[in-house]
């Protein structure tokens, strides 16, 4: 089968532009999630993404909608993180441990309840871009705009932000304002990157393109345009080997992002070494 | 008559039910170079930290250019230089040139390339902040507070860790800043020899004020020979004639 042919195919053209979109707004948020020690909220949020899928599949909503039910109650999880970060009394990754574990508890009594597991939730667990709806492809484009025109508008805001948040403030910078906007958007990244990589795999989309632009040490702008080009790179690629080689489109695009941060991480160690 | 540029009155802040400011009452006049010191957990941290809106005390009102702080917006005509470019992240991926921008609406070219000259850090423009030495970190950090050309600069803890010819370049500089443009400075430091030679008022901080006046006033008080006891107050001004004599 040649690549036309793939590419001929509706479900595969809507995958990569969803993919894309995905690809670009999570690498985007993943940038200042590295950097501000956030890298976990992926991982809590997808949990909290298990949870509050089956409580929706529990409620009986139609499958196309899913994606759509479950945003509300991740994106409160999100605000939950962020207000518990904030308390004086529970450290940032506790606090991000805490949600996690309501979500994953109540997915796994939820789905007890259900008589035992639900092939629809293992799909979640592990992701299939190619069956995205055009409701979901249209959901990842409106959020993709969200993200890009929120952080062109506020660029400085969000870097110095993210450069030291205390700093930012005696600046006269609305911190919590931003912090509230890069939990929700980041929230909803989480909800559409299940649809990419599936619920066990929401963090790496979150953390490894970022984490490979990092290694080119370059200026804060080129970081954030190598992580989406990393990003995008990866889900193209890993849907067509996917596809090709008859393999899960979520973790052939994962194996990808970890192959690209091995390649940058192992050419800057040779490069530093002593001469 | 002078202008308060900041005034204190009857600020107190707890953390936890612990009292870590008890109703202090004090006013920074404009063009007044202020050195704050005080032991470990005076409160000199936190005391910034009030007046520039990071914490919020439970009792007292903090005026800012004649507003109240809650009210204050023209946060530009404040340079902060905090104390931690230890904690700085050395992965961070933002060049000395964006650092010294940050916040920053509009980029001002012509700012950015006097206030690099001055600080000697132009041939480090587009490195990354990360790569630098501490020394030079602190440069660029500097160079951030003043691009604006703020009215008021604030300083905690700088030169912690610098070497002592470094320092000496930094306070020499702020000193001309504070003279040539009248902009008014509080430093922060353990060093009471480094407020006698560059400052004019000494605010001596432990919880409530101890002392607020000249570091001349402060030698010759008896009220701090009774608080520190003479051997202690001798050692302060003895650091003060070192430091003078060293110049």
């Amino acid at each position: 089968m040649s690549l036309n042919d793939i590419l001929s195919y509706d479900f595969v053209q809507r995958a990569i532009l969803a993919g894309m979109f995905i690809a670009s707004f999570s690498s985007i948020l993943g940038v200042f999630l590295v950097l501000r020690r956030f890298s976990l909220i992926g991982d809590g949020l997808a949990h909290t993404t298990f949870g509050s899928v089956a409580i929706v599949m529990l409620i009986g909503i139609s499958p196309l909608y899913i994606t759509l039910a479950t945003l509300p109650l991740v994106m409160l999880s999100s605000l939950a993180i962020l207000k518990l970060t904030r308390s004086k009394r529970i450290q940032g990754d506790a606090a991000i441990g805490i949600v996690s574990s309501i979500g994953i508890a109540i997915g796994i009594i939820l789905v007890s309840l259900s008589n035992g597991y639900n092939v629809d939730l293992f799909s979640y667990l592990f992701g299939n871009i190619l069956t995205v709806t055009k409701t979901e492809l249209w959901l990842s484009f409106i959020v993709f705009l969200t993200t890009a025109v929120t952080v062109i508008i506020f660029y400085n805001d969000f870097f110095a932000i993210t450069f030291d948040e205390e700093l930012a403030q005696t600046m006269g910078i609305k911190t919590k304002r931003f912090n509230v906007i890069l939990f929700l958007l980041t929230a909803v990244a989480a909800v559409l990157s299940m649809k990419v990589a599936g619920i066990m795999l929401v963090s790496a989309m979150l953390i490894l393109p970022p984490l490979t632009a990092l290694q080119l040490s370059m200026s804060f702008k080129k970081t954030i345009i190598a992580a989406v080009c990393f990003s995008i790179a990866s889900v193209i690629c890993g849907i067509i080997l996917a596809f090709l080689l008859n393999l899960p489109a979520g973790g052939t695009i994962v194996i990808l992002n970890i192959g690209f941060f091995l390649l940058t991480f192992g050419a800057k160690n040779i490069l530093s070494l002593p001469r | 008559m002078s202008i308060n540029i900041i005034s204190v009155d009857n600020l107190t802040f707890c953390y936890n039910s612990a009292e870590i400011i008890s109703d202090i009452s004090f006013t920074v006049k404009k063009g007044d170079y202020l050195g704050i010191a005080g032991p470990n957990g005076s409160g000199k941290s936190t005391l910034i930290k009030n007046i520039l809106g990071i914490l919020h005390s439970q009792k007292g009102v903090i005026n800012i250019f004649g507003q109240p702080l809650t009210s204050f917006h023209q946060w530009n005509r404040i340079g902060y230089l905090p104390q931690r470019t230890n904690s700085l992240n050395n992965h961070f991926p933002g060049t000395v040139k964006e650092i010294v921008q940050l916040g920053m609406k509009k980029q001002k070219s012509n700012a950015l390339k006097n206030v690099l000259e001055m600080m000697g850090i132009v041939h480090l423009a587009n490195r990354l902040i990360g790569e630098l030495s501490y020394g030079e970190q602190q440069r660029a950090m500097l160079a951030r507070t003043l691009i604006n050309q703020p009215d008021l600069l604030i300083f905690d803890e700088p030169t912690t860790a610098l070497d002592p010819e470094t320092r000496e370049i930094f306070y020499s500089l702020t000193s001309k800043i504070n003279n040539d443009r009248n902009t008014t400075i509080i430093l922060i430091t353990h060093d009471t020899g480094i407020i006698g030679k560059y400052a004019r008022n000494l605010l001596y901080l432990d919880k409530k004020i101890i002392f607020h006046g000249t570091f001349k006033d402060f030698c010759s008080s008896p009220d701090m020979t009774g608080f520190f006891g003479m051997t202690t107050q001798h050692i302060i001004c003895h650091q003060h004639d070192t430091a003078e004599n060293n110049i």
